[in-house]
């Protein structure tokens, strides 16, 4: 994939990008040359264990990775036509916020507690719709009440320490949509939230960018979150995209023996009290240079070329649609039940 | 290990007596204020008259959104804060007020785990000496003798040999978490108190722990109770499950029977709210969205304390007596337990069937015409086209 030219009826495309940490005798490999593309309007979901390099491939995106700590060592994003690493920053100012948006686990890291809800919601509408003071505080009532603040009007004044940690995250989602991005990154949107609220939020954004066409893409690490959300799914494992295909595709034939691995490891709440398959051992430490797959050490589907040389991201053998994988061995892809699930059935 | 050094000697003779009873349990914080004359002007009621069981050898799950009370609970049943009111018996004796020597003797029986198992381990110590301290605090082991047991704990636990010698920052989170466990191990208790001791860790790592504590249980005959807010892991492990909702339990239940035939409409709501790693099944379900925030546990809503986002109650045309008289836990069918005036409704109510997941799953109803259940969800959920519908129901309105 990493050769083929991006995608003119994409929104996004972003090629070969790889971002590091550090320098000298420790370099952390965070994302090391991921490529995919995001049409306009669809929900991509990247999940993931910590540390796998969603958070980080993001940011570069948006070009909010932290400096100088960060470094994109190549690669390309690009947005409408336009490579967004190629941007000033003062340009990059101008696209974020306006084209796209992004929404962080803990809304504290963008939300401003020292203003008011309503200065950081006009100023957005400032910036970018060069609405006047007036106009912009009349839309962001218009906002926060789409987002379902109850008493929108009474609130402008708060502070964001005065709502609760949903309330909160519904004013980022406020902010974010203001001037109607075509694209809306959410990192971990409901994690610190319980499933009640998280309920809550998830519908939010589905109606929200289904209502306006917003291309979102939704990190989680949790494999439940983005199977009634996203079209599509990238499956990240250390700083690489190791599978991508359709949310059906995935979860019904799942290839790449980490996913398989991912899907055996959680408990349904559907499903009985069958034994877990746990992943053995622990990710790869990103400082060192791994040769052949991360996820040899892993894998119970490995081979001896497995530790020689890293697998391409490639179509996976009689899949339907788009189904990547990057696997010397992959599985069958057999619908996985977890065992001692029929035997519940039939109890 | 060897059998004879592991299994507490009051597990061998197995009784009837629960392990672990509480009788309406409170534990109350309170809010004071002023400086120089500290007034008590009111409390946060954290747990409030909870009565429960845990019976020898089984899984409790405790599950309720955060603040409810879970971890209060669990620190009042192991005597790490004080019970306001009420009484907690172990094993047959009242420990509700047991103070010095009996209260450690009785701590050694009852240990817990937490989420974040770096704040319960000591940075400065190896893990080593860190396993062997409690063994010289209670007397159970000193030296050589106690370095022997903390070797053959790492390996119960899964722990590489050389970690004896390592501090807790050289471990990854799954590693330290099998230190934590170990830890608790360490002194042979009867009874463990797990607060979200899997909720930090990745998936693959949770199953291993997962897996860890279900293998040491029947190993070692433990009893415990399992504190966690994904309610798919609680379902895994636990025998029977209590639901909390401001400081009480709100149902009780066998496991499957809690997911398959909720009684009470906050947990239907909760169950719902699950999402499951099937896009199939998520394609299909309904979700019972609650409106609003958990109110405050320091001045909870009369009569249920549910009653403000209760979706039951609303559908019912809001019965008076939800908002004057508070529902007793009742009995309802075998060992399922509710504590709500209308719980009767529920029982083969439709709509419930629909919401819980079991029953989404082989079903294929979809339903849009009351403001709640959220549309269906998925890939394949087509675009709403009523513009009023981006205003989701589920706001609250206080
Ligand atoms: N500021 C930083 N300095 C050094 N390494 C970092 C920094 N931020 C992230 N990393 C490393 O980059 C890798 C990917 O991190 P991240 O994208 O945050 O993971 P995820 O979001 O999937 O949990 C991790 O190994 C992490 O340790
Ligand atoms: N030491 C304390 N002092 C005052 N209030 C407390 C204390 N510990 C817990 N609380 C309050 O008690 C309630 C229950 O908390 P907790 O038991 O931690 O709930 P959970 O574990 O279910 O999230 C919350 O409102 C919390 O803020
Ligand atoms: S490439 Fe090899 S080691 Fe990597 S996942 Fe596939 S089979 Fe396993
Ligand atoms: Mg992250
Ligand atoms: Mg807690």
């Amino acid at each position: 994939m990493s050769r083929t030219a991006p995608d003119p009826e994409a929104l996004l495309s972003v090629r070969d990008l790889e971002v590091t940490f550090g320098s000298g005798d420790r370099v952390v490999h965070a994302v090391n040359g991921i490529s995919y593309d995001l049409a306009p309007g669809e929900t991509l979901g990247i999940v993931g264990e910590s540390g796998c390099g969603k958070s980080v491939s993001s940011l570069a995106i948006m070009r909010l990775l932290p400096k100088p700590a960060a470094r994109v060592r190549s690669g390309s994003v690009i947005l409408e036509g336009q490579d967004l690493l190629d941007l000033s920053d003062e340009e990059m100012r101008r696209i974020r916020g306006d084209q796209m948006a992004m929404i962080f686990q803990d809304p504290m890291t963008s939300l401003n507690p020292v203003l008011p809800i309503e200065r950081q919601l006009t100023e957005v509408l400032e910036t970018h719709r060069k609405l006047k003071r007036s106009g912009a505080v009349d839309r962001a009532v218009e906002l926060l009440e789409l987002v379902g603040i109850p008493a929108a009007k009474n609130r402008l004044r708060d502070y964001p320490h005065q709502f609760s940690g949903g309330m909160r995250q519904r004013v980022m989602i406020a902010i974010a949509l203001a001037c109607d991005p075509q694209l809306l990154i959410a990192d971990e949107p409901t994690t610190a939230l319980d499933v009640t609220i998280q309920a809550q939020i998830l519908e939010l954004m589905r109606t929200a960018v289904t209502e306006r066409g917003t291309a979102l893409i939704l990190i989680t690490h949790d494999l439940g979150v983005v199977a009634g959300m996203a079209q599509r799914i990238n499956v990240m494992y250390a700083g690489h995209i190791v599978e991508r295909a359709t949310t059906d595709e995935l979860y019904g034939r799942p290839r790449h023996p980490y996913t398989v691995g991912l899907l055996r490891s959680i408990p349904r709440l559907d499903e009985g009290r069958g034994e877990l398959v746990p992943i053995q051992g622990q990710p790869p430490d990103l400082s060192r240079q791994i040769i052949g797959c991360p996820f040899a050490d892993r894998c119970f589907n490995v081979l001896d070329r497995c530790r020689e040389e890293m697998p391409p991201l490639e179509q996976a053998p009689s899949a339907a649609d788009e189904h990547l994988v990057a696997c010397w061995n992959p599985a069958e892809g057999e619908r996985l039940v977890p065992s001692g699930f029929e035997s519940e059935l039939a109890s | 290990m060897t059998a004879e050094a592991t299994i507490p000697a009051s597990a061998a003779g197995a009784s009837s007596e629960p392990l672990l009873r509480t009788d309406t349990l409170r534990v109350h914080f309170p809010i004071t204020e002023g400086i120089l004359f500290e007034r008590r002007v009111g409390a946060v009621r954290a747990v409030d008259g909870v009565s429960l069981e845990v019976r020898r050898g089984e899984t409790l799950g405790l599950v309720g959104e955060s603040g409810c009370g879970k971890s209060t609970f669990a620190r009042a049943v192991i005597r790490l804060v004080d019970a306001t009111e009420g009484s907690i018996h172990f094993d047959g004796t009242d420990v509700t007020r047991l103070t010095g020597d009996p209260l450690r003797r009785m701590r050694r029986r009852m240990q817990m785990i937490f989420q974040d198992p770096y704040a319960s381990l000591n940075p400065r110590m190896t893990i080593g000496s860190m396993l062997a301290e409690p063994l010289r605090v209670h007397g159970l082991a000193k030296g050589e003798q106690a370095m022997k047991r903390a070797r053959e704990l790492i390996e119960i636990v899964g722990l590489p040999r050389n970690a004896l010698n390592r501090y807790p920052h050289e471990f990854s989170g799954g590693q330290r978490q099998r230190a934590g466990i170990a830890r608790a191990l360490a002194v042979q208790p009867e009874f463990i108190a797990a607060d979200e001791a899997v909720s930090a860790l990745d998936v693959s790592i949770q199953a291993q722990i997962v897996n860890l504590l279900s293998q040491l249980q029947s190993e070692f005959n433990l009893t415990y109770l399992f504190i966690a807010h994904d309610l798919s892991v609680v379902r895994h492990i636990s025998d029977r499950i209590a639901v909390m909702y401001l400081g009480e339990v709100v149902e009780l239940s066998p496991s499957r029977e809690l997911y398959e035939r909720p009684l009470h409409p906050y947990t239907v709501a909760l169950v719902s709210a699950v999402p499951i790693p099937d896009p199939k099944v998520e394609s299909k379900r309904k979700r019972m969205i609650l409106r609003g925030d958990v109110p405050s546990p320091a001045n909870p809503p009369s009569g249920c304390r549910f009653h403000t986002r209760c979706w039951l109650r609303r559908e019912l045309g809001d019965p008076e007596r939800c908002t004057v008289e508070t529902p007793e836990l009742r009995q309802l069918a075998p060992e399922h337990g509710v504590a709500c005036h209308f719980a009767e409704e529920l029982a083969g109510n439709e709509r419930r069937d629909q919401l819980v997941t079991a029953a989404a799953a082989h079903s294929n109803v979809r339903d849009t015409d009351a403001d709640e259940p959220a549309k269906p969800t998925g890939a394949s959920a087509a675009p709403a086209s009523d513009p009023d519908s981006f205003f989701p129901g589920d706001v609250s309105h206080h």
